[in-house]
């Protein structure tokens, strides 16, 4: 049981976060395709300063502290990534889409380009290294301690730090977008910038912020995705995690509610089917999935199947911000 | 823009032509960051100097012509358009998408499908009792018919439940890539005589491909070892492409799916099924994406790889760019992405021929979108620009 909640949090929480981080450049009107290319880079550079660092060996004795400054790298690398879609969109006013898929092109082109030229290869491994003492330390910069107690063991034990820091950003980012005078004027510009305009708010400035924090959380998505779920190897891809998130995002109705539920539901249902064939569900030592004699392709499609059953019989209530995807014009009314 | 009283006549006072020159200009701009990025790489790199720099850029923009002597750019060029093919057709299927105000980011999955179904009547149809020809236009249609119902999914999601069409393609995507390799796994289809056990039997061990007319053996040159993939399929693609053209500018259906993509209520208003626009207009998609697989797996000589349920075809993503940089211009479509091609090939004879490697031109072909975004810039500032000069000249008179 507790092995299930830690693996569907290991899948649901990159998806979490970059979730979040849609719905925060889309409820300030702009629409964020490029978070894809966001993750990538921001997996990218944090890999790149994460294996540079770890050349030292008292960064490698303080595994946390280089696994936070690792994630601070990636959030900071995000959010100037998405620099260059803010500006052409809130700036130049260019077509949001192509804007943005231009950046899902540019991310993977220039880690490779870069990893090629620096290692020859086309993937960055940042797995084992030496500590000061001599100690072969891998990457899974894990909290393990053997005496935590029992309820400390269910929380902690294998965990990612990145898990408690990601659910922490989570709550206070949703708490600042419901809750204080910026979030709600953030909020006001994805739904109808000539009135938020008209009572004095700086749309542009607040398109900006919106897609800022939403680079920066792409950029620390792509980088617990890359450090948790694909063990430590940034390849230039991150299996598509940035579209279905934009999924997640539109699954959840756009709020921070909806979005952990779709991808806890989704990270839940992920995780079965990696795990089914060893899942004993009631402890007789009957593995009762692996009689049903399915291919590993029927568990894998079931999360998507789920969405899909889910939005059909929920669909309707869509609450989309009304001008996502609309450049701020002034002029127009 | 009105064309009447103007002193002189420009050639920016056509939309068209500014449309043009806009996209000429992000090419350009696509490649001067290029350029810079490779002069910057000789500045850090002591194995390379600005001389290599120079050379490699031009190695790029020669694409295939970049590859030595008449046999090698021959048998590249072949091969370049034949594998436009593909990229074609998905560009298309994400264009006609767009002109009906629908993202369709379900060109991979449709993709897929249509490689599943063309593959699978192209092995089971014997060809000692039909003949080849008519199997392979079964095979075909199947393929494509494949793709039109995948499409048709998101189509009906979006215009009967209201429900967003990205996060639909975005599942029928994931949830076809599994399909497709569940249908496959342990299939008789799997290549087992020549111990390619990842990769689905070319369709020529049944004794279907397309048509070549000789193109292949012309594409190859004097060459005895590389034989060219050229054949018929990119002509096939590009009258698609004027098919679809004429479709969406001379017909009431075409009109009407423009009509829905400009705008949903007032289409609906004006007596238009707007619901069956949707659905039809997704379901065209898919079967173009499928087209695209369907000529590409039907050439006889490639290996499809059905285990494909960890990652989508690439070619199904790229047909977004391919729409985008045409503008979703059916006829543009058939140059922007040949012209992408062209560029890939520039970029692997870089890799191959130097210390670069060829992500350069991927690189470059992202600027160019990027900048293609700024389309609209560009022609509004064109438009100033003429219209600060006419009046200029009405000043003078």
């Amino acid at each position: 049981m507790v092995f299930l909640i830690q693996k569907t949090l290991i899948f649901a929480i990159p998806l979490l976060i970059v979730a979040l981080a849609g719905m925060f450049a889309e409820r300030s009107g702009i629409i964020n395709i490029a978070l894809d290319g966001i993750m990538i880079f921001g997996a990218f550079i944090g890999a790149v300063f994460a294996l540079n660092i770890r050349k030292i060996p008292w960064f490698v004795d303080h595994n946390q502290l280089t696994f936070l400054l690792a994630m601070l790298v990636a959030m900071l690398a995000g959010a100037v990534f998405s620099l260059l879609l803010s500006f052409s969109a809130i700036k130049l006013k260019a077509d949001q889409t192509i804007g943005g898929t231009a950046l899902n092109l540019l991310a993977p082109a220039i880690s490779l380009f870069l990893i090629k030229v620096f290692t020859g290869q086309d993937m960055l491994e940042m797995q084992t290294v030496r500590n000061s003492a001599g100690e072969v330390k891998d990457f899974g910069f894990v909290l393990l301690n053997d005496n935590l107690g029992p309820i400390g063991r269910v929380l902690f034990d294998k965990a990612y730090i990145s898990t408690f820091i990601a659910i922490a950003l989570f709550i206070i980012l949703s708490i600042f977008m419901y809750k204080t005078k910026t979030g709600l004027r953030l909020r006001a510009c994805g739904e109808h910038p000539q009135a938020a305009d008209s009572v004095g708010i700086n749309v542009e400035k607040m398109r900006y912020l919106g897609t800022t924090i939403s680079g920066a959380l792409g950029g620390l998505g792509g980088y617990i995705y890359i450090a948790t779920v694909a063990n430590g190897t940034a390849t230039g891809a991150v299996a598509g995690m940035g579209f279905l998130a934009i999924a997640i995002m539109i699954f959840g109705n756009w709020n921070p509610i909806g979005i952990a539920f779709g991808s806890l539901l989704f990270g839940f249902l992920k995780c079965l089917g990696v795990v089914y064939s060893n899942l004993d569900i009631n402890g007789d030592g009957v593995y009762a999935l692996t009689k049903l004699n399915l291919p590993m392709y029927f568990y894998n499609m079931v999360p998507y199947v789920v969405v899909l059953i889910v939005l059909a019989f929920s669909a309707g209530k869509s609450r989309a911000p009304k001008a996502e995807g609309i450049p701020y014009d002034k002029g127009q009314r | 823009m009105s064309k009447k009283t103007t002193p002189k006549k420009n050639i920016f006072d056509n939309a068209g032509a500014r449309s043009a020159f806009a996209s000429l200009i992000a090419i350009l701009g696509g490649f001067l960051v290029g350029f810079i990025v490779l002069v910057l790489l000789a500045l850090f790199n002591e194995n390379i100097d600005f001389f290599d720099a120079v050379d490699g850029f031009f190695r790029i923009l020669a694409g295939p012509f970049s590859a030595g002597n008449k046999d090698n750019i021959l048998f590249q060029l072949g091969n370049m358009l034949f594998n436009s093919t593909p990229l074609l057709l998905t560009g298309l299927s994400v264009a006609i998408a767009f002109k009906t105000g629908l993202f369709n980011i379900g060109a991979p999955g449709q993709y897929l499908m249509g490689a599943m179904g063309t593959l699978i009547v192209a092995h089971s149809i014997p060809t000692t009792v039909v003949p080849p020809a008519i199997v392979w236009i079964i095979a075909l249609l199947t393929g494509i018919l494949c793709g039109a119902i995948w499409g048709a999914i998101p189509g009906f999601f979006k215009g009967v439940l209201g429900v967003n069409e990205v996060i639909v393609c975005i599942m029928t995507n994931w949830i076809a890539a599994n399909i497709v390799s569940w249908v496959f796994k342990d299939s008789v289809f799997i290549n087992v005589a020549e111990t390619k056990m990842n990769f689905i039997k070319k369709t020529s061990a049944n004794g279907v491909s397309t048509a070549t007319f000789g193109l292949d053996k012309f594409f190859s040159g004097s060459s005895q070892y590389s034989r060219s993939y050229m054949d018929i399929s990119i002509f096939i693609a590009i009258i698609i492409a004027i098919v679809i053209f004429i479709i969406l500018n001379k017909t009431t259906f075409g009109y009407e799916l423009k009509a829905c993509g400009y705008n949903k209520n007032a289409s609906k208003y004006a007596g238009m099924n707007e619901k069956r626009n949707i659905i039809l207009s997704m379901a065209i998609a898919g079967g173009l994406a499928a087209c695209g697989a369907a000529l590409w797996v039907l050439n006889g000589n490639q290996d499809f790889k059905w285990e494909v349920y960890q990652s989508l075809p690439s070619d199904g993503f790229n047909g977004i760019p391919v729409a985008l940089l045409a503008n979703s211009n059916p006829i543009g479509v058939v140059f922007s992405s040949i012209f992408l091609r062209y560029i890939n090939v520039g970029g692997s004879n870089l890799a191959a021929q130097t210390d670069f490697n060829e992500y350069v031109s991927q690189l470059i072909i992202a600027i160019i979108i990027y900048f293609a975004g700024f389309s609209r810039y560009i022609q509004e500032a064109m438009i100033r620009l003429r219209a600060g000069r006419k009046n200029k000249e009405k000043e003078g008179k």
